[in-house]
């Protein structure tokens, strides 16, 4: 439980991204989570990501909640400030961040508990607010820092590490996420880096709240048989609708692909989703199919997974608040304050 | 139906109520009333006294006129203009004797209806009205207007005041002015043919209000975060607190809009609730704007967990808790002081917090605006503690004032300059012993000052720990800080009587004018009051030096459980004995009746005779 601090120490041929930093530049403290932890490749992809994106780590927030998942922001870009903040109560935090300053990249990191119960709320209202920022939920089914008891996403017969039978009908965050108007969101698995470190990439690149329903193995609490959240289970019943590239604005597209299976979305600063069709009808573009199409699966016992909707670009908080380019934060006393001249005019209107 | 010579005779001393109906628009020509007979230089009071409604139910507005500037509810009701039929036997009972009652004379009322006390004024506005508008909404609204003009006519008012304000309020709108002129002067001829005009009750033109202006406390408190800065502001709707919140973005859409882009400098978002709206205004206070939230008792106890987080965590973040009757849902529309402990010591845990006090609208701004200074100097929740009545009802104020010279103090926070040129950065070290420690925003450097904000212990670098003694250093070096907030908020006002005085008294708030005139009251009666008017929590040490001076000290308030009385006792070590409880707490604000009243007793003087009775 205490801070472990990881020694600075790094292989001088270590890839250096435009920066010119090396992946140990995005990395944080040493994690105190579980051996296995999903969670852990999650922080491990969140850093593949930022890393590759040729972000300055210093110009990213991360924010998160209570909860295991939420201790996660230790863990990595130990150079950008982090907020551990209350139980639930993330996405307000952020969207107060957000609006002090827009010119950050906001990561919100969550969980289950956090986002589908005690914050059930903040989240719809963060969603429906589109709040320019990537919000991960590090989905177990499960309280892990409690010790086992079922989280609102368990599903309904999923059998508890003690033998309990979850009889409470789950929350599908992603699906809540599509009714709520999300504008991105995605669902994908800690065990599958290939298909999680874009999704990471193109939710940061995404001008709104991108959301991730990132399942994510509890193995001390939900890796059993029985359980629709351990490793083997998701594996086994994951059914990704799509497979992405992400091509920043200024690379050069070189992958290729067999025709008419890939569609294209131009992100709003020119970046590029590349998206390998798997399931070859199915839109990313259409919130109704793409809620139909995961409750379909869903009945038949699948994982839906991948890039599962992306809107056309839409206004995010502060275009809708119509508030100025320069952060508000670092407006000052000229800009702010009316000044004593006003006043006077003022006080005059008020005999 | 009476004889006239039964009146009361009061001249620029008397209190008229007006009796309405939720809903009916009365609320504009009863303030076009106290405006006019604040343009001949008359001060007066206006209360509002309206239900959890909005339409329907009975409203009330009472105006205390005073050349002697006295300002608090005077507790007598000298007129009332009886235009809701549902409350006229309350109405009615509640004029003092000799007073007089103004009501629609249309339909015929038994003799039982009236008292044989009073003096009863009858004008037929509904006959007037019928007979002059065919559509049902301007009747009503016609109405309102014409017993303003009968008022002018009874009341000897400056009828030229009164057009000169209706011509300000619609100025451009030339039709609804003449439309609003013709209805005064119909209630106001009908009147005076009718009537012996003027009444016992007069007001005579004077030169008492001075340069002072006309607002309420949370149209001021609002433009007071306008004037100190804040740019985000994250509430959610709950009287008496929605029309601050409002008022910010009123004036910040009048000063705050970018001339070039015509977009703005502020962000105001309505939150789902008030978890979020004070989770929102943390966030922002953490990532280096200014935020506030503006909210009632039920939003505070909602906010109880974050607060203790931007307590623990050291984050600014500026409150202000219009304060209504409690607890649970109470009486919404009515006001108390009743959050002092809950805001005092919020949330779970050992806390406690800067509180202000203002007076009057005039405060509401000074306090408004000084909130975010203090907030980001001790990195600190401040709470700035108005009431419904001060928040709500317009009052006399100084008029406002703003130094140009003066800048916002952004407190202890290290730029990327002197994140270069330290030798040390940690959060949460008091390298300057006053209990506060140096922040950084985020952002700021590429490589230093960034640091982990947690809710959990953690030592002066802000890395996590369970260790005991790291928590009670942090623990310790919070009392510091606290401490040193005693030299930065609002220090106590203090009166000290004519002569010397063993007796004394302490208020605060909206209290103010009540006070002020009881100890008036009281003098009159050989009771000597010093008083101190404390303005802010933490308490100065001069705050315990006046108690210690004094044999006998009364904490006056509106609550039940006397807790400013209890934070004193709580955080001065004071014996209790000496603390005597006057606590006024039915929803209606304070009296100087009540005050003078309950202090006789007290002191062994029982038969106080209010000065408005003593004086002929």
């Amino acid at each position: 439980m205490t801070f472990v601090a990881k020694p600075k120490l790094s292989h001088p041929e270590l890839p250096r991204n435009r920066l010119g930093l090396t992946r140990r530049d995005y990395e944080g403290a040493v994690s105190t989570l579980c051996a296995g932890c999903g969670h852990d490749s999650i922080s491990a992809a969140i850093i593949r990501a930022f890393f590759e994106l040729d972000l300055p780590p210093h110009r990213i927030a991360k924010l998160s909640g209570i909860g295991c998942s939420s201790k996660t922001p230790t863990y990595f870009l130990g150079r950008a400030h982090g907020f551990n903040s209350v139980h639930g109560r993330m996405p307000a935090v952020a969207t107060g961040a957000n609006l002090a300053n827009r010119d950050l990249v906001y990561i919100g990191v969550s969980g289950d508990g956090d986002s589908a119960s005690i914050g059930l709320g903040q989240f719809a209202h963060a969603m429906r607010r589109d709040v320019n920022m990537v919000y991960i939920v590090e989905n177990n089914g499960v309280y892990g820092l409690t010790k086992g008891q079922f989280s609102a996403t368990a599903d309904v017969g999923a059998r508890s590490k003690r033998g309990v039978t979850n009889t409470e009908s789950s929350i599908d965050l992603a699906a809540l996420a599509l009714v709520l108007g999300a504008s991105f969101v995605a669902r994908s698995f800690s065990g599958d880096k290939a298909q999680l470190v874009p999704l990471i990439k193109a939710a940061v690149l995404h001008k709104g709240a991108a959301f991730i329903d990132c399942i994510s193995p509890c193995v001390a609490f939900n890796n059993h048989a029985g359980s629709t959240k351990s490793y083997d289970y998701v594996r086994e019943h994951n059914e990704a609708v799509d497979a992405l590239d992400v091509i920043v604005g200024r690379d050069e597209i070189s992958a290729d692909y067999a025709p008419g299976t890939i569609e294209t979305v131009v992100l709003h600063d020119g970046s590029i989703l590349r998206l390998n069709k798997l399931a070859p009808d199915y839109s990313v573009h259409d919130r109704v199919a793409a809620l139909a199409h995961i409750q379909d699966r869903e009945r038949a016992g699948e994982i839906v997974t991948g890039l599962l909707y992306v809107g056309p670009e839409s206004k995010d908080m502060h275009e809708n608040l119509n508030t100025v380019a320069t952060p508000l934060a670092s407006l000052g006393d000229a800009e702010l304050c009316p000044g004593s001249a006003a006043l006077e005019e003022l006080n005059a209107t008020l005999r | 139906m009476i004889e006239d010579h039964v009146g009361l005779e009061r001249c620029n001393d008397f209190v008229v109520k007006f009796a309405n109906v939720n809903g009916s628009g009365s609320a504009s020509a009863n303030r076009l009333f106290t405006r006019a007979v604040l343009r001949m230089g008359v001060p007066a009071t206006p209360r509002n006294v309206f239900p959890s409604n909005i339409e329907g139910l009975p409203t009330w507005y009472e105006v205390r006129i005073s050349e002697a500037n006295h300002l608090a509810r005077h507790g007598d009701v000298h007129l009332v203009v009886a235009m809701n039929p549902q409350t006229w036997d309350k109405d009615i009972a509640e004029i003092a004797p000799g007073g007089y009652l103004l009501y629609d004379s249309t339909k015929p009322l038994p003799p039982s209806k009236f008292r044989p006390d009073i003096v009863v004024l009858g004008v037929p506005f509904t006959a007037i009205c019928n007979g002059e508008y065919g559509d049902a909404r301007q009747r009503q609204l016609f109405k309102n207007v014409m017993y303003i003009g009968a008022l002018s006519a009874l009341l000897d008012l400056d009828v030229g005041e009164i057009e000169r304000l209706i011509g300000e309020q619609f100025k451009g709108r030339e039709k609804l002015i003449a439309a609003n002129l013709h209805a005064l002067r119909l209630g106001r001829t009908h009147t005076l043919e009718t009537l012996a005009c003027p009444i016992g009750l007069r007001v005579r033109r004077a030169d008492a209000v001075g340069d002072r202006i006309f607002i309420d406390g949370n149209s001021a408190a609002g433009l007071g975060a306008v004037y100190g800065g804040a740019t985000i502001a994250a509430w959610y709707p709950i009287t008496p607190s929605t029309s601050l919140a409002e008022a910010f973005q009123r004036y910040c859409r009048r000063y705050r809009v970018e001339p070039e882009s015509s977009r703005h400098r502020y962000a105001i978002v309505q939150a789902e609730d008030e978890l979020a709206s004070i989770g929102m205004v943390v966030g922002a206070a953490w990532n280096g704007a200014r935020a506030f939230t503006a909210t009632s008792g039920p939003g505070i106890s909602l906010m109880q967990e974050t607060i203790g987080l931007a307590y623990f965590a050291e984050i600014p973040a500026v409150i202000f808790d219009v304060q209504r009757a409690g607890p649970s849902t109470g009486m919404p529309t009515r006001t108390q002081q009743g959050d002092l402990i809950s805001c005092a010591y919020a949330s779970h845990g050992d806390t406690r917090h800067v509180l202000l006090f203002p007076e009057d609208p005039h405060e509401c701004f000074l306090f408004g605006a000084a909130a975010f200074d203090l907030a980001d100097r001790l990195q600190t929740p401040v709470f700035v503690m108005l009431d419904l009545e001060i928040g709500m009802n317009e009052r006399l104020a100084a008029p406002l004032h703003w130094d140009d010279a003066r800048q916002m103090d952004r407190g202890k926070v290290m730029t990327a300059e002197a994140l270069e040129s330290a030798a040390d950065f940690g959060r949460y070290l008091d390298v300057d012993g006053d209990g506060i420690a140096w922040r950084t925003y985020p952002g700021t450097h590429p490589n230093r000052g960034a640091f982990f904000t947690r809710g959990s212990t953690k030592d002066g670098r802000a890395r996590y720990t369970e260790e005991g003694a790291a928590y009670v250093e942090n623990m310790q070096r919070l009392l510091r800080k606290f401490r040193t907030a005693r030299k930065l908020v609002p220090r106590p006002v203090v009166s000290q009587a004519a002569r010397p005085a063993r007796r004394a008294a302490i208020y605060y708030g909206s209290t103010s004018p009540a006070m002020e005139e009881a100890r008036e009251m009281l003098a009159e009666r050989g009771i000597a009051l010093d008083l101190m008017r404390v303005r802010a929590f933490p308490f100065q040490e001069e705050v315990m030096d006046f108690i210690a001076a004094h044999e006998q000290v009364f904490v006056v308030e509106q609550n039940r459980d006397a807790q400013m009385r209890a934070l004193l006792i709580n955080e001065g070590e004071i014996d209790p004995a000496k603390l005597c409880r006057v606590l006024s707490y039915d929803g209606t604000p304070i009296t100087s009746r009540f005050i003078a009243r309950t202090i006789a007793e007290e002191a062994g003087v029982p038969e106080v005779v209010p000065l408005w009775k003593a004086t002929p």
